[in-house]
């Protein structure tokens, strides 16, 4: 296993103004009033103290805490601008340098398409470790979040049964999006020590990174503050996520569901600044427009694609890394609108340099889990990677002698600098470029190609990616948080 | 303006989901004496009708619906005392407690459920977020419930929907109260899986799938 990274060139060869200074400098200062003069609810005692020794004021009765937006300023300007997230080998460290993209697997899911009958059955904690093993072998995929829910274990202790299967399937770097209490919290540090080699090698090498959801609008969830503290202490990198939906959780202008989601996000990171200064966070985003007829949450759409850009030139001005929701098609299977969603979102989040990309492999808004859309999330991936690359030129690349030897008429196909060159093109693995008649014979594509590789792929043997004594050890510390509850 | 006129403008108030009109409107029908159940049925209830209608062909949206609702609700609060007074009740389609389960703090989806089904013309309770299976057996039981509603955001509390079930099936009160369940996470399977009697994906089908399992078992 690798990881293909998506290196962007100084100055981009590709780039987007989404949003100009002007446009940021209104955002940020009505998020600040927002922040201030409406505030953020934080239901946890440990929170408020924390943000009123810093100056906020605090509503103990509604838990709303109304922070000064120079006290917020302040405390994101000890935010580290750059750190990695280191693999459990380091040639899987994912430096985030602000010039390179990571694409992640999306979470968390409920249901799987079992790859071989196609039916849809509620997810396992088998399913977690099946869809660890195919992310590991995908070279596109750099980071696990955890796929889908381990719904065969108690609630109390099922993050961490899924953080197991995925570290005993894959040695890339794990993102959780599911330990949202204390308890986890610790028992996840420890078990990540355990396999770092204690508390300070973790604290330089965090195998490990936590994101957490707000609880928009404009409030955060107990569990999750109190977990990311934990976390954050430990020097684990910590996000805060927000999925700030037009029309819902935020106003139906897109740039007010900004204002909203980046007043929870910010009100977040500056906690945990306050509380452990200097610590690794990042920004998270994934804000939608909701469906006007059902309401709900809908993984797609133009706005989404705006958001991708505008969350990452927010994250840019406040010089913290992004982990942005791409990908996550609305559509029901690998078809034609999860093409164009994932595509589309994907680029415009990796146009504006976003650090990491979450949300290969699953359908529906992030509840069903497809091995195949994996497989075809990671074509995307490797799309936009040659595209990204631009178009070099120089006196090789002008090709000048080339151009001279063929003349008019002649043919490119034989020429020397054509079989020097032509690897650099990109090459499809489930696009279909057949003829059309070899097309009419089979009538298979992309869906049922990216369906056999993943079989192929889990069918492979998969030897542990964690020693014996670690994974008992592990399992104890799992046992203990059982017996707790 | 006449009182044909003043049912017009309460059609109005709530298409246009505005509740302040339409509070203002019935305070107006109560002061000039005219019949509670009138105004909600000749004034009211036509507005209900039409958003319904416009929603259907894709005049409106969801956010109008729920507008339209929440005006509905508050015209029927003003109205409510003198209907009292007189001893005349509306019909009632069913009677239904809401909760989000034990653990879950999610209330969007639930809030919804509940204004769409009052102005439907259910009783509804809603009794809130993070609510024991306890409490809403209780509750249950208090108002000689029809229908339970739950709905759950979590992967983690979805298992709370089955605790009340079981507890409502402990206590006796099914299959008679019937239980329908909600939320991002929940599917059809897991209905079938914990013995829900319905599903739904969305706060309009909550009130169709609503409407059927009383009608069946009346």
């Amino acid at each position: 296993m690798s990881v293909e990274a998506i290196e962007t060139a100084d100055p981009p060869r590709l780039s987007l103004n989404i949003l100009g200074r002007d446009d940021i400098r209104r955002l940020h200062t009505a998020t600040l009033d927002v922040i201030e003069s409406v505030g953020v609810r934080f239901p946890s005692g440990r929170a408020l103290e924390i943000l009123e020794a810093h100056g906020a004021s605090i509503d103990q009765k509604t838990a709303v805490a109304k922070i000064p937006g120079a006290v917020v300023e302040a405390a994101l300007a000890k935010a580290p601008p750059t750190y990695t997230l280191a693999g459990r080998d380091p040639a899987l460290d994912l430096p985030l340098d602000g010039r390179h993209s990571y694409l992640g697997t999306d979470g968390c899911g409920v249901e799987v398409i079992d790859p071989l009958t196609g039916e849809r059955h509620r997810s396992t904690l088998q399913d977690v470790s099946d869809a660890a093993h195919l992310a590991d072998r995908l070279d596109a995929i750099a980071f696990h979040w955890t796929p889908v829910s381990a719904q065969d274990r108690p609630p109390q202790s099922r993050s961490l049964h899924e953080l197991l299967a995925i570290w005993s399937a894959s040695r890339k770097h794990v993102q959780t999006e599911t330990i949202v209490s204390a308890r986890e919290a610790r028992a996840a540090v420890e078990m990540a020590a355990l396999l770092a080699g204690g508390r300070e090698a973790l604290r330089r090498r965090p195998i490990l990174s936590i994101m957490q959801c707000t609880f928009g609008p404009l409030a955060q969830d107990k569990g999750s503050l109190e977990a990311a503290l934990v976390a954050a202490e430990a020097g684990l990198p910590v996000g805060f996520m927000t999925m700030a939906s037009c029309a819902s959780t935020g106003p139906a202008t897109p740039a007010g569901t900004l204002v909203v989601g980046n007043a929870e996000v910010l009100s977040a990171l500056a906690l945990m600044q306050m509380a452990h200064p200097g610590c690794p966070v990042y920004y998270a985003a994934a804000q939608t427009a909701i469906d006007l007829k059902t309401g709900a949450y809908t993984g797609g759409g133009p706005e989404d694609f705006l958001f991708g850009a505008a969350s990452n030139a927010l994250a840019d001005f406040y010089r913290v890394p992004l982990s942005m929701g791409a990908y996550a098609t609305g559509a029901k299977e690998p078809d034609w609108q999860a093409g164009v969603e994932n595509s589309f979102s994907s680029f415009m989040a990796v146009v504006t340099g976003a650090d990491m990309l979450l949300g290969a492999g699953l359908l529906h808004g992030s509840r069903i889990l497809s091995y195949a859309q994996m497989v075809l999330d990671a074509e995307i991936w490797s799309i936009l990677r040659a595209m990204s690359r631009g178009i070099v030129v120089n006196d090789e690349t002008l090709a000048l002698e080339a151009i001279r030897d063929v003349g008019p008429g002649g043919t490119f196909l034989t020429h020397r600098h054509t079989k020097k060159h032509m690897r650099e093109l990109w090459q499809p693995t489930v696009f279909d470029r057949r003829p059309y008649g070899a097309w009419e014979a089979a009538h298979d594509g992309a869906h049922h190609w990216a369906r056999v590789r993943a079989r192929a792929i889990l069918s492979e043997p998969r030897p542990a990616a964690i020693e014996a004594t670690q994974d008992s050890e592990l399992r104890r510390l799992i046992a203990l948080v059982e017996q707790e509850t | 303006m006449g009182t044909g006129e003043m049912f017009e403008a309460m059609t109005k108030s709530i298409i246009d989901g505005e509740a302040e009109d339409a509070e203002r409107l019935a305070r107006e029908a109560l002061a000039r004496g005219v019949d509670p159940l009138h105004a909600i049925n000749l004034g009211f209830v036509p507005g209900i009708n039409e958003v319904g209608r416009a929603f259907g062909c894709n005049e409106l949206y969801l956010p109008d619906l729920v507008r339209a609702g929440m005006a509905m609700k508050t015209a029927i609060r003003a109205l409510e005392p003198e209907l009292a007074r007189r001893g005349a009740t509306r019909q009632s389609a069913g009677t239904v407690v809401l909760a989000t389960v034990k653990g879950d703090i999610h209330e969007i989806g639930k809030n919804l459920v509940a204004t769409m089904l009052s102005a439907n013309g259910f009783q509804v309770h809603d009794l809130g977020v993070d609510v024991s299976a306890e409490a809403i057996v209780a509750k249950a039981r208090e108002v000689k419930t029809d229908l339970v509603g739950l709905s759950a955001l979590l992967t983690t509390t979805m298992p709370a929907q089955r605790a009340v079930i079981e507890s409502l099936d402990a206590a006796g009160l099914r299959p008679h109260v019937k239980v329908l369940i909600g939320g991002a996470p929940v599917t059809q399977g897991w209905a079938r899986e914990i013995g829900a009697d319905g599903f739904s994906e969305d706060a309009l089908g909550a009130v169709n799938v609503a409407s059927g399992l009383l009608s069946v078992h009346r």
